[in-house]
């Protein structure tokens, strides 16, 4: 399956492509905000129904307040968390981190309050009939799997690579260290957090192919090949590399 | 799978992997600074750069490697933090305030006349139906505010017994703001969705109308209205004309496609949703301190009503302050002095 991009044109020129989030990613992060939001305006209603008890409060009209600003403050959380929180968190809630998604605007920059206001506005016909079926269906059927509040704001939620900058400070910091190419790199680790996961022939003839590659002259006593060994081998050489 | 890189880039690799190690750090931090300063600016605005050039550079040397997708990844992480709009400033304020939306209301004014009409028009149609069928009230009021007018008394006046005004107008100020709300949303279906709410909420007005008419409470409900009414009306309207609007965005794109005609569209309406939340908020303070308050006579509610409406009007049509004439700047941005 083709994976849903958007591209755009970056301020120096330079194309920019964002992996754009599909309905499961925007379900999932909907469903963890949902559960907090929820867990919020429950807890305001416990406060209320607690502080029913101090003696204090405890009168007919005084109990009856305090449960009424406790309905208040439920009902502001449960309907104002979406846009507060998009609003501060410029384009995020802890639901879309959790999921890996942020909101961005065509242009893939941080959207502006306004926008994101916007597609709040729209969550009126989104949710309708009932559990998001028009935000749903729409996402399922627009290019970009927008629901109509991002559709009407010009914004797009795309999958947050925020483990992108770390992985190259990594890449960066090994290649340094080893002298192996970045593609090297990456195999070698690829196949060693997959070790367990393979099947013993599998993992030995790509071990085998990649370090037949990399150290065609193997090191002095290397034992014959079996699986323990070559994975040996591998983490042997990224530490010789790191060392040299 | 790219090839393997061969001597030359090997090379390029190796001279440039020391720098992304403090590429990297800066593009995790910037996103994370709400102000930063001149310094961070500048440093952010170099990681960049060099992340574009990194960029460039690998995807001519090593297409489709691994290098490649980390440096790309951490640039567009990085541009959405480079390309945040800026903080609302007083002068953006005062734009908003003075210029756009007084703008984006004489752009649906006429198409808002017509909702108006449409309003008074179903309205009428309220009042001949209940008139004609009193049985069909039950379809528009609650069972408690039915028994209360047939009894001679109105519920409007009843409300403060069962709360208290600041209350009852926060409930007031949100019931409204999800109808107009709505009207504005729904316009999106084609225009159809606005005319719909309009249509409903004047079938409900003019049927409740003919019902208290027929009690001998008529101006009684008049007169609860007569101070938020104006404004609240107006604002309702003018939202259903911003959400037709949106609608024929949809219907008639022009040049663009739908979704950008609609999106274009949007941008330039939603300065109004600004200004018919502010006014709902002023109707509904009548509307909870002033209006179920019988010792409150009708002059005065007559001069809070149009005054407020004439406020509202005066605002939203670029008259309530003069504004200097915008100057255009080198960059060729309109700027004010």
């Amino acid at each position: 399956m083709t994976e849903e991009v958007l591209n755009v044109r970056g301020l120096t020129g330079v194309d920019l492509t964002l992996r754009i989030a599909g309905p499961g990613t925007r379900s999932y992060a909907f469903l963890i905000d949902w559960q907090i939001r929820l867990l919020g305006a429950l807890a305001w209603l416990l406060i209320a129904l607690l502080l029913r008890r101090v003696p204090a409060l405890s009168s007919a009209a005084a109990a009856r307040d305090v449960m009424r600003v406790g309905w208040a403050l439920a009902l502001l959380t449960y309907f104002l968390y979406h846009p507060v929180l998009e609003v501060l968190m410029h384009g995020s809630t802890p639901g879309k981190r959790k999921a890996g998604a942020r909101i961005v605007t065509l242009e893939g920059a941080t959207p502006g309050t306004g926008a994101l206001l916007i597609r709040n506005v729209f969550r009126l016909i989104d949710c309708l009939p009932l559990v998001y079926l028009v935000g749903l269906v729409s996402c399922i059927v627009t290019a970009r799997r927008v629901r109509l509040g991002d559709l009407a704001a010009g914004t797009v939620l795309v999958l947050d690579e925020r483990s992108a900058g770390e992985s190259l400070a990594r890449l960066g910091e090994q290649i340094e260290r080893t002298g192996l190419s970045a593609e090297a790199l990456q195999l070698i680790r690829d196949l060693l957090d997959r070790w367990e996961g393979l099947s013993d022939a599998r993992r030995t003839r790509l071990a085998e192919e990649l370090l037949a590659k990399l150290e065609p002259q193997p090191p002095a006593g290397a034992a014959a090949p079996g699986g323990a060994v070559l994975r040996g081998r591998l983490e042997a050489l990224l530490e010789r590399r790191a060392r040299s | 799978m790219s090839a393997e890189p061969g001597p030359d880039e090997r090379i390029w690799i190796r001279r440039q992997a020391p720098q992304w190690r403090a590429l990297a750090a800066e593009s995790a931090a910037a996103p994370g600074r709400s102000r930063a300063t001149v310094d961070e600016a500048l440093r952010t605005l170099r990681t960049y750069r060099a992340l574009s050039r990194h960029l460039a550079s690998a995807r001519q040397i090593v297409p489709d490697s691994v290098l490649v997708s980390s440096l790309a990844q951490t640039s567009a992480a990085l541009h959405a933090a480079v390309s945040r709009p800026p903080r609302l400033t007083r002068a953006r304020w005062a734009r908003l305030f003075w210029d756009d939306i007084p703008a984006a209301a004489r752009s649906v004014a006429l198409p808002a006349l017509w909702l108006a009409a449409l309003l008074v028009g179903s309205a009428l149609a309220g009042w001949w139906l209940i008139d004609t069928y009193p049985e069909l009230v039950s379809l528009i009021a609650s069972p408690q505010m039915i028994d209360g007018v047939e009894h001679g008394h109105l519920w409007t006046y009843q409300v403060l017994n069962i709360a208290p005004p600041a209350l009852l107008s926060a409930r007031i100020f949100s019931n409204n703001v999800v109808v107009t709300l709505g009207a504005f949303c729904f316009g999106i279906l084609f225009g159809l969705g606005a005319f719909y709410m309009i249509a409903i909420n004047g079938l409900m007005l003019g049927g409740l109308l003919a019902f208290t008419h027929q009690h001998g409470l008529g101006l009684g409900l008049l007169e609860f209205t007569l101070a938020h009414g104006p404004v609240e009306l107006s604002t309702m309207c003018l939202a259903a004309a911003a959400g037709t609007a949106l609608g024929e965005a949809v219907i008639r794109p022009g040049e663009l496609s739908r979704s950008d005609a609609l999106r274009c569209r949007t941008a330039e309406l939603s300065p109004l949703l600004l200004a018919c939340a502010l006014l709902l908020l002023g109707s509904g303070l009548i509307e909870g301190f002033l209006s179920p308050r019988p010792q409150i006579s009708i002059p005065v509610r007559l001069v809070v009503g149009l005054g407020y409406w004439a406020l509202a009007m005066l605002w939203l049509s670029g008259r309530l302050v003069r504004r200097p004439a915008r100057r255009m700047d080198p960059s060729g941005e309109a700027s004010f002095p």
